[in-house]
C-alpha cells in the first residue's frame, strides 16, 4: 500500500472511529439513485429505533462553469453554456442569447422572437415527451410496483402497443429535426445571436414546422388521454399522488407573460406563497435581490431560497425560503395557459386535484402533459405567422457592452444568466441558477420525507428503492430521461450497516430486474 | 447453442449528457442495436460500487463507451476499473476525447473555481465560507463527496484508450458507423479516431466559395456582421475553425450558418489542434509590420479559448502554469 | 503519454541551469552560430540548437512541445525580414510569434521565455549575446513549473 493509501485509510478509519463513540446508526446508502446532472446519491440514516433520522440527497458533481467562461467574449456563450446541459442545451443557449440581448442593448426584430419562440417549444415539446415516455411516465403506465425490468419505455410500449411506441419515437425524431434544422444541430444549438438568429426561416421550413406542429398538438392530445386512462382512472395511483410522503408546502416560482400565463421564453417572474398568493411579480433584471442561494458541505449544488424570506434549513411553509420550479410551479403561479386546449388541461388539472396551488409533487408528471399541450399549440400558432420567413432576423449591436441578465423556463424551471463584461464583451464575471437548482432544497426533503415515510427499520422492502426514486424523479432531475430508457430498470444496492462498517442486511436489484436479499 | 451478443457498455464522467443523447437520437435504429449487442451498463442506469462492478471478470465487456472528462477523483476510479473491465475502451465525445469544455477550467484551480462558485457569486449567501468538502462529519453522520482534483484530464491521460469517437456530441451517424466497426472483425489500428481523416474544409457546403488564399486585416466576431449563408466563413472574416478540424460530422453549424469551433479535434497529422489553427490564421495575416501585425491579431478577443475550446486538456501544455496546482489533483 | 524529459544539462552546484530549445534558420542564424563557434566566442552552454532550412519551418506546435518537455525557454532565429531565403517564410515567424506570445502568456509562461531573433550568418556575435542574454532572464525566472503534469501518472487510491 503507498504511503498515500495509508493516509487515506487512516482518515477514514479514525472518521468511522470517532462516530462509532456516537450512539450506534444505521445507514443505508442508494448509490446512485439520481439522474441529476452528474451522479446523485442518498444517504439515508436510521436511528436506533430504525427510523429514519435524517436522509441526505448529494450531488457529487461541479464543473465550474461560472469561473471557466471569466474570460471568453460573451457571444461565445450560447454555445459554451450549452454544455452545461446536453438534454436541455436549447434552454441554456436561449437564456445566454436572451442575456446578450440585454447586454448590447438590441431588441431583436419580431421575426427573430417568433423563430426563437418557435424553436423552443419545439425544444420544450420534445424534452417533456421525453421525460414522460422514457422516464417518468413508466412509473405510471406500468406501474410503481412492476416487476422492475418493465418499468421503462420498452414496457410503456408493450402496453401501449408497438405502433404507439413507434409513434412516440418517430415524433420525438421529427421534432428534433426541426431544431436542427433552423438552430444547426439538436444537441447544443448554434443560432442565438445578440439581436436575432443567425440563420432565416424559408417557406418549406415552415410547411415542415406546420405539419410537425400540428402531429405535435394530436400527440399530446394522445399523451394527455393517456395520462387519464392510466393513471387517473387508477384509485391507487390518485392516492399515491396526493399522499402526504410525496406533498411538500412551498414557495413556487415561474415565468408569466402579461396576462399571467405561462410563458417558457419571455415574461416575468411570478412567485406564489405556499397558501397562493401572490408573492411577487417581478422582471427577470431583480432575480438578485429576490433569489439567493445557500451552500451545505455535503453536497456540490447550492440550494436556491427566497432571499427576503430566508433560509431557515430544509423546511417548508410560509416562514421557509425554499421554492419549487418547473411544470407544477408554473401550472401554480399562473393564471391560465395561453392556447385553448392547454387551458381545458389546465382546468381540469386544478379541479380535479381539489385546489391552487398544488403541493403533490408527482403532480408534476400530470402539469408537464398539460404543458406539452400548450408547447405544441404555440408551435401552431407561431409556425402560421406570417412574419416567420421575413429576412430581417437580426439587428448589429451598436452599443457598448456592461451587463445582462436573461431568463428564460427551461423544462425543469428557472433559469437565469448573469454575465458582467468589459466595454469590449469579454466576461469578467458571470452568474448562472441553472433550473433544478431552485428545486435542489425540495428535491432533498422529498427524498428526507419518502424515506421517512416509507423506511421502517433494517427491513427495507424491494417497492421502497422505486418509491424513493419516484419522490425525485418527479422533478425531471436533468440527466434522467436518456438514461432510464432500455436496459430494465435501475439496478440499486440498499445494504444497511452498522457505523462499525458490519453489513446488518443487504437488498440488491440488478439490471435484469431481478431482486435478490442477501 | 447461439453465440451471445458482445456485451456493451456506456459511461459518463464530467459530462452534460450530449453524448447520451446521441445515443437516444439513434431513435428507430437503436432498435437494431438493442437487437444486436447486449447492454450492460448505460450511464446513471446501473448501479456502480466497486464491489458489483469489480465481480465482473476483467476484459469481459466488449466495448466500454466513456464520455465526460476526468475531473473527480470518483471518475478517475470509475475509469481506471472499465478498463479493467473492459476489452476495448473507447473515449466517446470531446470531453473524454480531448477534455472538452469543461476543459476551460484547466485555466484555473480548485481554490479559484470553488471561490468563485461558492464565495463570490453574487447570488450565494455564504457568510460561514463554507465549501462542499470531501469528508463532512454531520451530528456523528460521515457524509463524502468525490475529490475535486486541480486539473481536467482527457480519458487518454489516465487510462490506455482503444479508440476515439469525436465530436460534441458526436452524431448519429458517427455513432453508428464508430459501432459498426467496432463491432465487426476488421479493426483499424489502436488509438484510431473513428472519423474521416480529412479537414472540415473537404465537407464544408461552402467548400467551392473557399478562396486559394486569404489576406487578414481584421477579424471580426458573429455578431458585427449578417453572415451571409452561402460564402466561407472565412473569407467573411470570421474565424472559423475549419481548417484543424476533423471532417465527419456533416458540418452541422455551417448549415446552421455560424462557423465551426472545432470539436471533432485535428485529424491525425496534428497533436495541437489549438496551435495548428493559430499557425494557419498568423500565416493568413496581411502584413509584414509588427505594429500593425499586432493591431490585427488583437481583432481576436479570445485565442486562448477560441482554439482550445475543446482541447485545452488534450494539448501539449493541458493547464495554465500557475500556483496551487500540483499534480492532477 | 508524454515521459519525454529534456536531461539535466552540467549543473554548477546549487546554479539553477535553464534548457533554453533554439530553432536556427539554416541560412542565417544557423550559420551565425557557426561562426561563433569557429570564431571560438564563448557563450551560454545552455541552448539545444534545431536547425531548420528557415524560421518559417518552425510550427507553433514545436514551440509547445519543447515547453512540455521541459525546456525552460525557446528561441526562434531567423534571417532578417527581406532577407529569407525562401521569400516570405520569416513573415509568417514573424506572425505566429505575435499571436502564440500572447498566447503562452495566458498559460502562464512569462514573455521573456519565448524570443524571436532576426540573426543573419555574418552575425556571430549576435549570436553570443542573444543567447546569453535570454539565459539570464530565463535563470532569474526561475525553470518552469510545469507542476509534474508531464510526469507519470499516479497510482490508483484503493480504499
Amino acid at each position: 500500500m503507498t504511503e498515500r493509501e495509508q493516509n487515506l485509510r487512516q482518515v477514514l478509519q479514525e472518521g468511522a472511529a470517532r462516530t462509532n463513540t456516537e450512539s450506534v446508526r444505521r445507514r443505508i446508502t442508494i448509490d446512485p439513485v439520481t439522474r441529476l446532472e452528474g451522479h446523485g446519491k442518498i444517504d439515508i440514516f436510521l436511528d436506533e429505533t430504525g427510523q429514519v433520522e435524517r436522509a441526505y440527497f448529494q450531488v457529487p458533481e461541479l464543473r465550474g462553469f461560472e469561473k471557466f467562461v471569466q474570460g471568453r467574449p460573451a457571444e461565445d456563450m450560447p454555445q459554451i453554456t450549452s454544455r452545461i446541459c446536453g438534454v436541455c442545451p436549447t434552454a441554456h443557449h436561449m437564456a445566454a442569447t436572451k442575456a446578450l440581448d440585454h447586454l448590447y442593448r438590441v431588441d431583436p426584430p419580431p421575426t427573430a422572437k417568433i423563430i426563437r419562440e418557435l424553436v423552443y417549444n419545439t425544444f420544450m415539446a420534445e424534452d417533456h415527451a421525453l421525460h414522460f415516455y422514457f422516464l417518468g411516465g413508466p412509473d405510471f403506465v406500468v406501474g410503481p410496483d412492476a416487476p422492475p425490468a418493465e418499468r421503462n419505455v420498452l414496457g410503456v410500449i408493450g402496453k401501449v402497443g408497438i405502433e404507439t411506441g413507434r409513434k412516440v419515437i418517430a415524433m420525438r425524431r421529427r421534432w428534433r429535426e426541426l431544431i436542427a434544422l433552423t438552430a444547426g444541430k439538436s444537441v447544443h444549438p448554434v443560432f442565438g445571436l445578440p439581436g436575432g438568429v443567425a440563420k432565416r426561416v424559408t417557406p418549406e421550413m415552415q410547411k415542415q414546422f406546420q405539419e410537425v406542429a400540428a402531429d405535435g398538438v394530436e400527440f399530446a392530445k394522445f399523451t394527455l388521454q393517456l395520462f387519464e386512462d392510466v393513471v387517473l382512472k387508477n384509485t391507487d395511483y390518485v392516492r399515491m399522488i396526493l399522499s402526504d410522503t410525496y406533498t411538500h408546502r412551498t414557495y413556487y416560482m415561474g415565468m408569466v407573460d402579461d396576462s399571467n400565463r405561462v410563458n417558457f421564453y419571455d415574461g416575468s417572474i411570478r412567485v406564489m406563497t405556499p397558501q397562493g398568493k401572490e408573492w411577487k411579480k417581478f422582471p427577470s433584471e431583480q432575480y438578485l435581490e429576490n433569489v439567493a442561494e445557500h451552500v451545505e458541505p455535503w453536497s456540490y449544488v447550492k440550494f436556491c431560497y427566497l432571499k427576503p424570506v430566508g433560509w431557515n434549513g430544509f423546511s417548508e411553509g410560509i416562514d421557509s425560503g425554499i421554492y419549487s420550479v418547473a411544470p407544477m410551479a408554473r401550472l401554480n403561479v399562473s393564471d391560465g395557459m395561453a392556447t385553448p386546449l392547454a387551458q381545458q388541461a389546465y382546468e381540469k388539472f386544478f379541479s380535479t386535484l381539489g385546489s391552487k396551488p398544488v403541493h403533490h409533487t408527482l403532480a408534476n408528471h400530470w402539469a408537464r402533459l398539460v404543458e406539452l399541450l400548450y408547447a405544441t399549440e404555440r408551435m401552431t400558432e407561431l409556425a402560421a405567422d406570417p412574419q416567420l420567413t421575413d429576412t430581417t432576423i437580426r439587428v448589429l449591436p451598436t452599443e457598448k457592452p456592461r451587463e445582462g441578465i436573461g431568463v428564460v423556463e427551461a423544462p425543469r424551471g428557472t433559469l437565469v444568466h448573469h454575465y458582467v463584461t468589459d466595454e469590449n464583451g469579454i466576461i469578467q464575471k458571470a452568474n448562472l441558477i441553472v433550473a433544478t437548482q431552485n428545486n435542489a432544497a425540495r428535491m432533498a426533503m422529498s427524498v428526507e420525507k419518502a424515506a421517512k415515510g416509507l423506511i421502517s427499520g433494517a427491513d427495507v422492502p424491494e417497492g421502497v428503492l422505486n418509491r424513493v426514486e419516484m419522490a425525485f424523479r418527479a422533478y425531471d432531475p436533468c440527466h434522467g430521461c436518456a438514461t432510464h430508457s432500455l436496459p430494465g430498470s435501475m439496478p440499486l444496492l440498499i445494504r444497511v450497516r452498522d457505523q462499525s462498517g458490519k453489513t446488518l442486511a443487504t437488498l440488491r436489484r440488478d439490471f435484469d430486474g431481478s431482486v435478490r436479499r442477501d | 447453442m447461439t453465440p451471445t451478443k458482445p456485451k456493451v457498455a456506456f459511461y459518463w464522467c464530467s459530462s452534460c449528457g450530449g453524448c447520451e443523447e446521441t445515443v437516444v437520437d439513434l431513435a428507430e435504429a437503436i432498435l437494431d442495436v438493442v437487437a444486436a449487442v447486449e447492454i450492460v451498463f448505460w450511464p446513471v442506469a446501473l448501479d456502480f460500487k466497486r464491489a458489483d462492478v469489480e465481480a465482473m471478470p476483467d476484459r469481459s465487456i466488449t466495448a466500454t463507451f466513456l464520455n465526460g472528462a476526468i475531473r473527480t477523483s470518483e471518475q478517475e476510479e470509475m475509469a481506471r476499473l472499465l478498463r479493467r473491465k473492459s476489452e476495448l475502451l473507447v473515449a466517446f465525445g470531446s470531453c473524454s476525447h480531448l477534455g472538452g469544455i469543461p476543459g476551460l477550467a484547466n485555466l484555473f484551480n480548485r481554490e479559484l473555481i470553488f471561490r468563485a462558485v461558492y464565495l463570490e457569486s453574487p447570488s450565494t449567501e455564504n457568510r460561514d465560507r463554507i465549501f462542499p468538502q470531501p469528508r463532512y462529519g454531520d451530528d456523528g453522520r460521515t457524509l463524502s463527496l468525490p475529490e475535486f482534483h486541480n486539473t481536467v484530464r482527457a480519458l487518454n491521460q489516465v487510462v490506455e484508450v482503444d479508440y476515439y469517437v469525436p465530436g460534441c456530441p458526436p452524431t448519429p451517424r458517427i455513432l453508428r458507423t464508430a459501432l459498426q466497426t467496432l463491432l465487426g472483425s476488421d479493426l483499424p489500428a489502436k488509438g484510431t479516431v473513428l472519423a474521416p481523416d480529412r479537414a472540415l474544409c473537404d465537407e464544408c457546403p461552402r467548400k467551392d466559395t473557399k478562396p486559394e488564399t486569404l489576406s487578414i486585416t481584421e477579424c471580426k466576431r458573429p455578431q458585427d456582421l449578417m453572415i451571409e449563408k452561402q460564402t466561407c466563413l472565412l473569407a467573411q472574416g470570421l474565424v472559423c475553425m475549419g481548417p484543424a478540424t476533423r471532417a465527419g460530422c456533416e458540418a452541422p453549424c455551417i448549415h446552421g450558418n455560424m462557423p465551426c469551433t472545432g470539436c471533432g479535434g485535428p485529424t491525425s497529422r496534428v497533436q495541437d489542434q489549438g496551435a495548428k489553427i493559430l499557425s494557419c490564421l498568423t500565416s493568413l495575416v496581411g502584413s509584414k509590420d509588427d505594429a500593425e501585425i499586432d493591431r490585427i491579431l488583437n481583432t481576436i478577443p479570445d485565442p486562448l479559448g477560441t482554439f482550445y475550446r475543446y482541447g485545452l486538456p488534450g494539448s501539449f501544455l493541458r493547464r495554465k502554469i500557475m500556483s496551487g496546482t500540483e499534480g492532477p489533483h | 503519454m508524454r515521459n519525454r524529459q529534456l536531461s539535466h544539462p552540467p549543473v554548477s552546484p546549487g546554479v539553477f541551469e535553464p534548457r533554453i530549445v533554439a530553432f536556427f534558420c539554416n541560412w542565417c542564424t544557423y550559420l551565425a552560430a557557426d561562426l561563433a563557434g569557429t570564431s571560438r566566442m564563448k557563450y551560454a552552454p545552455n541552448v539545444r540548437v534545431i536547425r531548420l532550412m528557415c524560421s518559417g519551418r518552425v510550427d507553433p506546435q514545436f514551440v509547445l512541445d519543447a515547453f512540455a518537455q521541459g525546456a525552460d525557454g525557446v528561441l526562434i532565429g531567423g534571417c532578417h525580414p527581406g532577407d529569407c531565403h525562401y521569400q516570405e517564410g520569416n513573415y509568417k515567424t514573424l506572425r505566429r510569434y505575435h499571436l502564440l506570445k500572447r498566447v503562452l502568456r495566458e498559460m502562464g509562461i512569462e514573455e521573456e521565455r519565448f524570443r524571436l531573433e532576426w540573426i543573419s550568418a555574418a552575425e556571430g556575435d549576435r549570436v553570443r549575446t542573444v543567447i546569453n542574454d535570454m539565459v539570464e532572464k530565463v535563470r532569474a525566472l526561475g525553470p518552469l513549473q510545469l507542476n509534474g503534469m508531464t510526469e507519470h501518472v499516479p497510482e490508483e487510491v484503493v480504499v
